[in-house]
């Protein structure tokens, strides 16, 4: 006796209803774009935090001659300005730490003093900071560079939230294919739906067979999408090679990565059982 | 078994108001175990008649009850278990085209959960019955009307329904197909299965004498 192959499973025959080449595509497609932002997202994160990290200190201060009169008169200057959150002296010792590997043993060099300030508010003129710890001690030097950095980790962590918003965003677009499939697939099954009603099939078990078949091919599309976003991400890590040498495949967020193909299944789920029983609450 | 008590029916129009009366205060019941004809032209409300005793519509007004429930009232997720307990035969056949013949057959007992054993036991056992073993593996298709009639009757009563409604069954059917049908529901009806069938034709009921309800323009003319 020939069984039809699909008789148990698949009633509606949702296999040639579902445009299923052009769903997996689709869902390929998106999660192509969600792994990107995704492992843009997590590159973004770790410079903020390593900018975030140097731009602690955003300004330094450079006293010539410091006699403790002099750092005295610098501190207090600094300290009196509303713009600067806090003014400390770095230790010579350290300073000296610091200058080793370059200048090897610095004893007997006369070293400046210098003050690392933490402003209060990174969009304060380190200029006019430094004029007037300039007035206060003469010949004072002051160096903003760190300024630059915490607008530029302030900018990483912008688009580290952009990047999230992306993924968000294709998330709900990968929600919307799915249910445009789904009413395709409802169009095109619509007598064998009201069949399986009729002869009393619960709501939720025909939803539950759309959402079987939809949440498989998101999660191919999803599969399908890393893969493709990995071996990118690759290729640009070799290119990024000679200029990060410190970066290698453990940098990519793979957890993160592993968890697109899942979630495009569940949304999938999600996506389709919604609307496929909104669609059957008009059948009495 | 069913009651239809001044029973109204309007179809909604597309603005979703009530639109033409399609029943108009209509009232009957029908026992366990009976057969019963229901006559009219067509437009004489027979199958809406049918289709409010599947709980495929619900009235405008008065009581349907059929197997104890209200269709009327009764809550939206009750209805698919009522409707799994009575089997419906269209005039289309209303087959599934992508499904097998055997498969077609052993739908309603997959969605009542039976075992696979089960399921292709009392399958196997029906198209035997109904002289259609050797077209099973068949597509709705690759049949004939008779053929595709007689396994939309094998999916109505393989979970063997209570009542079984039949909507105009014969009209795509030769003579011979016509008279073989009405045998078998004849021997439905013997075994203890309730059975409306709604027709145009007086021939069939003067075929086989049982109970008859006139209708005509949304009311019952005559029904004894």
């Amino acid at each position: 006796m020939r069984r039809e192959a699909g008789g148990r499973g698949d009633p509606i025959g949702l296999r040639g209803a579902l445009a299923d080449r052009l769903l997996v595509a689709l869902i390929a497609a998106m999660a192509l774009f969600a792994a990107c932002a995704v492992a843009g997202q997590a590159a973004v994160s770790q410079l903020a935090q390593r900018w975030q990290q140097g731009a602690n200190t955003a300004i330094t201060v450079q006293i010539p001659n410091p006699s403790p009169a002099r750092m005295e008169a610098a501190l207090e200057a600094l300290r009196a300005l509303p713009a600067v959150r806090e003014a400390r002296e770095v230790d010579p010792a350290r300073m000296a730490e610091l200058l080793r590997p370059w200048l090897g043993d610095v004893a007997g060099l006369p070293l400046p003093g210098v003050i690392e300030l933490r402003l209060a508010d990174l969009a304060a003129d380190p200029v006019l900071i430094g004029d007037k710890v300039a007035e206060a001690v003469p010949g004072a030097v002051t160096e903003a560079h760190g300024v630059f950095v915490a607008r530029l980790a302030a900018l990483a962590r912008a688009l580290s939230l952009a990047a999230l918003g992306v993924v968000l965003l294709v998330a709900a677009v990968a929600a919307s294919v799915v249910v445009i499939a789904v009413r395709a697939g409802i169009a095109a099954r619509r007598d064998s739906v009201m069949v399986l009603h009729m002869l009393g099939a619960p709501d939720r078990d025909i939803a539950r067979r759309f959402a079987r078949r939809t949440s498989w091919l998101a999660l191919l599309g999803g599969m399908l999408g890393v893969a493709v976003a990995i071996a990118l991400l690759w290729a640009l890590m070799q290119l990024a090679a000679p200029i990060l040498p410190e970066i290698d495949w453990q940098d990519l967020p793979l957890p993160g990565l592993a968890a697109i193909p899942i979630s495009a299944a569940l949304i999938a789920w999600g996506a389709t059982i919604l609307s496929i029983l909104l669609w059957l609450r008009r059948l009495p | 078994m069913v009651r239809f008590g001044r029973v109204g029916l309007a179809y909604p129009n597309p603005q979703g108001d009530p639109g033409q009366a399609a029943l108009r205060d209509v009232s009957f019941a029908l026992g366990e175990g009976s057969f019963t004809w229901l006559l009219g032209p067509s437009g004489a409300g027979k199958s809406s008649v049918l289709r409010l005793m599947q709980a495929a519509i619900r009235p405008t007004s008065g009581v349907v009850s059929v197997l104890g429930t209200d269709i009327g009232q009764a809550e939206r997720a009750a209805l698919p278990a009522l409707r799994r307990k009575i089997g419906v035969v269209h005039q289309e056949f209303r087959l599934l085209p992508h499904l097998s013949a055997w498969d077609n057959v052993a739908l309603p007992l997959r969605l009542a959960g039976r075992t696979e054993a089960a399921v292709r036991q009392d399958v196997n056992e029906i198209l035997d019955w109904l002289s259609l073993a050797a077209k099973a593996g068949r597509n709705p298709a690759e049949l004939s009307g008779g053929e595709q009639q007689r396994i939309a009757i094998a999916r109505a009563i393989i979970t063997r329904p209570a009542l079984l409604i039949a909507d105009e069954p014969t009209s795509e059917l030769d003579v011979f197909e016509a008279r073989r049908l009405i045998a078998l529901f004849a021997e439905m009806n013997r075994l203890g299965t309730a059975i409306v069938v709604a027709t145009h034709s007086e021939d069939l009921p003067a075929r086989h004498p049982a109970r008859v309800i006139t209708l005509s323009e949304g009311r019952i003319i005559d029904a004894p």
